[in-house]
């Protein structure tokens, strides 16, 4: 079993350069446990202590956002490609505020 | 101290102190990038207030220009801009007609769809990344666009010489695929929505040396909407409104125009004011809206389906900066169904004679059910931003075939004795 992970390359500095990454797994959830023990400190980047996903981390499983599927329970198959991306955002609260 | 005078040319300082992540708070120098390396955070651009509240004034700003460069000190240029010099400064029209209809006496249309050069408020945007995108010197641009962010950096890209891709979603209006050809940019259609084209932006730009005004360059494009709230201010007498009511797509607009009214009181040029921030999104698109009215602390991203395209953002990148705006401000959202879309762009036309596109339809509408629900008062001063130009999205409505007649004045007689 073997799913395809897409690494975005501000995480690459963790995976020896490398953009893709084959693993297996059953959901999107257990391929970040297997990445995390593959490359340790790289799930540090996607989620919150809590093990919730990082508002400004997205994960695609064959181009549909996990937020439309079962989140990090979205199962995985042999021949998946999964997507990390960071996402894009402007920002801005008044920094005059703080 | 340098002599104010009238030209863009004469002052060239920048009071940009570098980029900063709003969430992890570390520091970078000003570069093409948009997201923090330690958190994927947003990066925002900030500036040397103390140094900036000794320099401004309201004389000064008076002096320049009406165009969008007036506000140049609160802008991230170093450099006089290379495009979209004659950008901004556009009519803040009293609408007592349209008040009227809504029950608002003091209501005002900020109108962006006369903007110059492509007739809405992204040739702001595009006047500040795509002069920042020379300053770091790319010779190709483009962006991830709704339709009007495309027709402004294809427009502005060739003025300066530079080449384009510009990446939409397949399904969009016919004047805002051609309004972007002509100018010779390079189109290209991605099969899904804008979220697609987004996502798909955000990996082009770790692959290839372009600047993507709305991708990594979007720390400078988002600063160049708060000018769309420092017009409104001057314009008002140096004076913030009571309420705004803006169109939201990504969000970056409403977050925008919000930190431009809090820099203006900081930097002493209006009075303390808490204007209140309303958000419109269409029914068939409203991430942000709906997280507002169940009080929830989670934008749930959706599939966009609705006829104001240029809204048809389904994962805003800035919901969560926009809905925090909107409730610290003590504002509210709504959303718009295609129908009361439609009547909106109508109602505008007929009480105010401004033909505005789908996204002013959203926000029309919007604020006429704020009224009713007594969110606006009706001796507050409200200003309605209307973004885009009608010209753009004539697919949304039907023109009825005019009445044809022999060029005979019996002929006229007689319709108007049939009381058309
Ligand atoms: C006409 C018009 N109004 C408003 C917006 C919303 O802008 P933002 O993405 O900053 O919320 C857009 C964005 O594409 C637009 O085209
Ligand atoms: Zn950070």
């Amino acid at each position: 079993m073997s799913v395809t992970v897409r690494i975005p390359q501000p995480l690459r500095r963790f995976t020896e350069n490398r953009d893709v990454i084959e693993l297996s797994a059953g959901t999107v959830g257990e391929l970040l446990e297997q990445l995390e023990r593959q490359y340790p400190g790289i799930t540090e980047r996607l989620r919150e202590p809590d093990g919730q996903l990082r508002r400004f981390v997205n994960i695609y499983v064959d181009g549909e956002d996990i937020r439309f599927l079962s989140g990090l329970a979205t199962e995985v198959r042999d021949g998946t490609e999964v997507s990390i991306i960071p996402a894009i955002a402007g920002g801005s609260e008044s920094v005059l505020r703080c | 101290m340098a002599q104010a005078t009238n030209t863009v040319e004469a002052e060239t300082r920048s009071y940009v102190t570098g980029l900063r992540c709003r969430l992890c708070r570390a520091e970078y120098p000003e570069r093409p990038v948009a997201i923090c390396e330690e958190c994927f955070g947003p990066l925002e651009v900030e500036y040397d207030y103390a140094a900036l509240v000794r320099v401004i004034s309201r004389e000064l700003i008076a002096s320049r220009p009406p165009t969008m460069w007036r506000y140049r000190e609160l802008l991230p240029l170093g450099v006089p801009p290379r495009v979209g010099a004659e950008t901004g400064y556009t009519p803040l029209v009293p609408a007592p007609r349209l008040g009227a209809a809504l029950g608002l006496k003091n209501l005002y249309i900020k109108n962006d769809g006369v903007c110059h050069p492509t007739l809405s408020f992204k040739d702001r945007v595009v006047a500040v990344s795509l002069s920042k995108a020379c300053e770091f010197g790319f010779d190709t641009v483009g962006c991830a666009s709704t339709g009007n962010l495309a027709n402004s950096v294809a427009a502005n890209a060739a003025r300066a010489g530079l080449k384009a891709y510009v990446f939409i979603p397949e399904m969009l209006e016919q004047a805002k695929i051609l309004g972007t050809q002509i100018y010779g940019a390079r189109v290209i259609a991605i099969r899904g929505t804008y979220d697609d084209v987004n996502r798909l932006c955000s990996e082009i730009v770790y692959t290839l040396n372009w600047g993507l005004v709305n991708v990594n360059l979007r720390p400078f494009y988002s600063e160049g909407s708060k000018t769309v709230g420092f017009e409104i201010a001057e314009q008002l007498g140096w004076r913030a409104p009571d309420a705004v009511v803006v169109p939201m797509a990504g969000g970056s607009l409403l977050t925008k125009i919000h930190k431009s009214f809090a820099e203006l009181q900081h930097l002493g040029l209006i009075p303390p004011a808490r204007p209140r921030l309303f958000g419109a999104q269409a029914r068939g698109c409203n991430p942000i809206v709906a997280a507002i009215r169940e009080g929830s602390e989670e934008i749930r991203p959706v599939k966009p389906r609705t006829i104001a395209h240029s809204l048809a953002i389904g994962d805003p990148a800035d919901g969560y900066f926009a809905m925090r705006a909107i409730r610290e401000s003590g504002g509210w959202a709504e959303d718009a169904t295609d129908e009361e879309i439609r009547e909106g762009i109508r109602l505008l036309a007929e009480t105010e004679g401004i033909f505005t596109e789908t996204a002013g339809g959203v926000t029309v509408a919007v604020t006429k059910k704020l009224a009713e629900q007594g969110r606006l008062s009706p001796d507050e001063t409200i200003i309605l931003t209307i973004t885009g130009n009608g010209l753009k999205t004539m697919e949304a409505l039907t023109a009825s075939p005019p009445i044809t007649i022999a060029p005979k004045i019996a002929e006229v007689e007689r319709l108007l004795r049939e009381g058309i």
